[in-house]
């Protein structure tokens, strides 16, 4: 089902580098003041390293969409320090953290988030376009990208011609599209039905097993399972963190 | 990214609500064809006094009352009125003679008796016309005022005070319909009086501001017997220059004998004299700030197409907060951001521009209320401009509000 690509390279070199892809040290992300005041996030620290597969699960109000937040450059953390790939992130501006989002992050929303009115191909060839990509390389890449996700065929088509299990493949070729150091995927299979669910997670290991680093945010313990780490969070903390060598990649494929 | 790619993102977010931009469109260039339309009509009504100036010749002077006392007041109706009013205020036949003396005025060419009534209706066979200009005087006025018979002839000094009368265009038209030729011969009432029509008069041409065709000149004996009575008063002279480089030197020359016999000074002068130049550069100043108030509506229009552009644009971000949410996540920055939705109203505003321009050249290519409209080349490059930065200035807001959305926030946004 998944064609091999560019990706493959990313298992040597995953090797070779022992730098965290995410490094977390005791991140606080606090919202509002006085009576309004809640501490989302309170002193997580958490390192991810290259081709791991992480599962953050936890209840709403853990603090995991916090943390996707956070670690998607989406947001600052309060107090703290992150740092992605190595580079500190707490103190970039507006500008360098869209750069990040652009280049070192892949993500994958729950409800697809794919713009309207424009082509499958075109979707994914959208951050290149903000890399400053050129043209006909952007269009090679998209569809080498949806190529990667088994959909080369729908590159014409608009998100609304497609099956949600085809628009969530979509959004992940986008997301793989600038070759990130790691996909981040919130709620992945929320809005599938459990046929392209298990579609969309049989992808998710292949790409890990290809070396790709995924963290992926669920409250589904089933979907968790798939992955080789999962870090469980309550009340803005992690309450555990578990390898589990019996969920490793490929299994799936 | 460059301006190229967020063009092409502005073009479908254009695209993507077709009727909502055509109709932000319409705003401006309604707003751009009424600029173009209106600044073309004031410039073609002032193209059409300079012809006029042409026409009814550079070098004629008109020496009038300055003071109305009595009951004559109506006479001199439109006329300023300035002056010493309790001085009794004559300009004669007398006056009139002695202007065209060859030693005291070797510039006047000749002149010209002038006496006027108001609220003259001239009627034929039930069809019936309120005279705008009825003129009693002599043959001398005809050439002095550039006129002359398009068909039948002009009456002659030997017709002091027959009841004859030259009628203008627009009366003959008005009274014997397009085949103006008719007229000739036939007996027209004026206020009730019969005088036989002896020739129409060569069109001018109507100027918007008023016709110089709607015009009965009768003999001056005529209308001091049927109209204006036998007061030696005239209502004024006109005096015809020997060429336009010496009306100064007629206007002193006139001053200096009327001075003279009505025994006044510079500042006690109980007469005035105008140049019709002069006369036509005041109606074309009116004209000006007539354009000026033109121009300064066409001008709140295109204001209101620019906010209407703003508002779209509002809404446009509002619709597209997910979007603009998506397009940060992936790396958008706010410069990116910014300029697909500056682009967007850009399209809008100079699209509506370029028609509006279009339609402001279609329709000027009309004659507009009896104006030939004549579209400044200017006021297209200004409203192109104008419609630039309309797109720039109502853009810049909504787009700054897109950039500056929190992409948490906007990914959130339902």
């Amino acid at each position: 089902m998944v064609s091999a690509g560019a990706p493959v390279a990313r298992v040597a070199a995953v090797a070779s580098s022992n730098i965290p892809v995410i490094s977390l040290r005791g991140v606080s992300k606090i919202y509002g003041q006085g009576e309004a005041r809640v501490t989302a996030l309170d002193g997580v620290s958490i390192h991810i390293r290259r081709g791991e597969f992480v599962a953050i699960v936890g209840a709403s109000g853990s603090g995991k969409s916090t943390m996707m937040n956070i670690v998607g450059c989406l947001d600052a953390p309060t107090h703290g320090e992150f740092k992605l790939d190595g580079m500190d992130v707490s103190s970039m501006d507006e500008y360098q953290l869209a750069q990040i989002r652009n280049r070192k992050i892949g993500f994958v929303f729950q409800n697809f988030n794919l713009i309207p009115r424009t082509k499958a191909v075109d979707n994914v060839a959208m951050p290149l376009a903000y890399a400053k990509v050129g043209r006909v390389e952007r269009k090679q890449r998209a569809l080498a990208a949806l190529d990667a996700v088994g959909l080369s065929a729908r590159a014409g088509h608009k998100p609304s011609q497609l099956s949600g299990g085809q628009q969530q493949r979509v959004a992940i070729a986008r997301a793989l599209v600038t070759d990130p150091v790691m996909l981040l995927a919130d709620e992945p299979t929320g809005a599938l039905d459990s046929h392209s669910s298990a579609e969309i997670l049989d992808l998710f290991s292949a790409l890990h097993a290809r070396g790709r680093t995924i963290v992926m945010i669920t409250h589904e313990l089933d979907v968790a399972a798939r992955a080789s780490r999962t870090v469980r969070m309550q009340d803005g903390r992690i309450i555990s963190d578990t390898a589990r060598a019996a969920a490793l990649s490929g299994g799936a494929v | 990214m460059n301006l190229i790619e967020s063009a092409r993102f502005a073009m479908r977010g254009v695209t993507a609500n077709k009727l909502r931009s055509l109709l932000t469109t319409l705003g401006i260039l309604i707003g751009i064809a009424a600029v173009i339309i209106l600044l073309a009509v004031g410039a073609g009504t002032s193209n059409s006094i300079k012809d006029q100036i042409g026409k009814l010749g550079t070098n004629v002077l008109t020496v009038s009352r300055s003071t109305a006392v009595g009951g004559r007041t109506g006479a001199v109706a439109g006329q300023q009125v300035a002056g010493n009013r309790s001085r009794n205020t004559n300009l004669t036949s007398a006056d009139e003679q002695s202007l065209t003396d060859a030693v005291l005025a070797p510039d006047v060419a000749q002149t010209a008796p002038v006496v006027t009534a108001q609220a003259v209706t001239a009627t034929f066979s039930g069809a019936s016309h309120a005279v705008a200009s009825f003129v009693g005087s002599t043959p001398a006025y005809f050439s002095i005022t550039n006129n002359t018979a398009e068909v039948g002839q002009l009456f002659s000094s030997a017709q002091e005070s027959s009841a004859t009368a030259v009628i203008g265009r627009t009366v003959a038209t008005d009274l014997f319909g397009n085949n103006s030729g008719s007229a000739v011969g036939q007996t027209i009432a004026l206020n009730g009086q019969n005088f036989v029509v002896s020739g129409v008069l060569a069109a001018k041409g109507a100027t918007g501001l008023n016709d110089p065709d709607d015009v009965v000149i009768v003999p001056l004996g005529a209308a001091q017997d049927k109209f204006t009575g036998y007061a030696p008063s005239l209502n004024s002279i006109a005096v015809q220059a020997k060429s336009a480089d010496v009306m100064n030197q007629a206007q002193n020359e006139i001053q200096m004998i009327l001075d003279a016999r009505h025994n006044v000074t510079a500042a006690t002068r109980d007469y005035q004299v105008r140049n019709q130049a002069q006369v036509l550069t005041t109606a074309t100043s009116t004209t000006q700030t007539l354009t000026i108030l033109l121009g300064a509506v066409a001008a709140i229009s295109l204001l209101v197409g620019g906010i209407g552009v703003m508002n779209i644009m509002l809404v446009t971000v509002t619709e597209r907060t997910r979007e603009i949410g998506i397009r940060k996540a992936i790396g958008a920055s706010r410069g990116n951001i910014v300029s697909q939705f500056l682009v967007e109203s850009l399209i809008i505003s100079i699209i509506g521009g370029v028609m509006g321009i279009l339609v402001g050249y279609v329709v000027s290519s009309f004659p507009i209320m009896g104006v030939v409209p004549d579209v400044q080349p200017w006021t297209v490059w200004l409203s192109f401009t104008v419609s630039a930065v309309i797109g720039l200035v109502f853009g810049i807001y909504p787009a700054n509000k897109a950039a500056k959305l929190r992409p948490i926030d906007a990914l959130r946004y339902e």
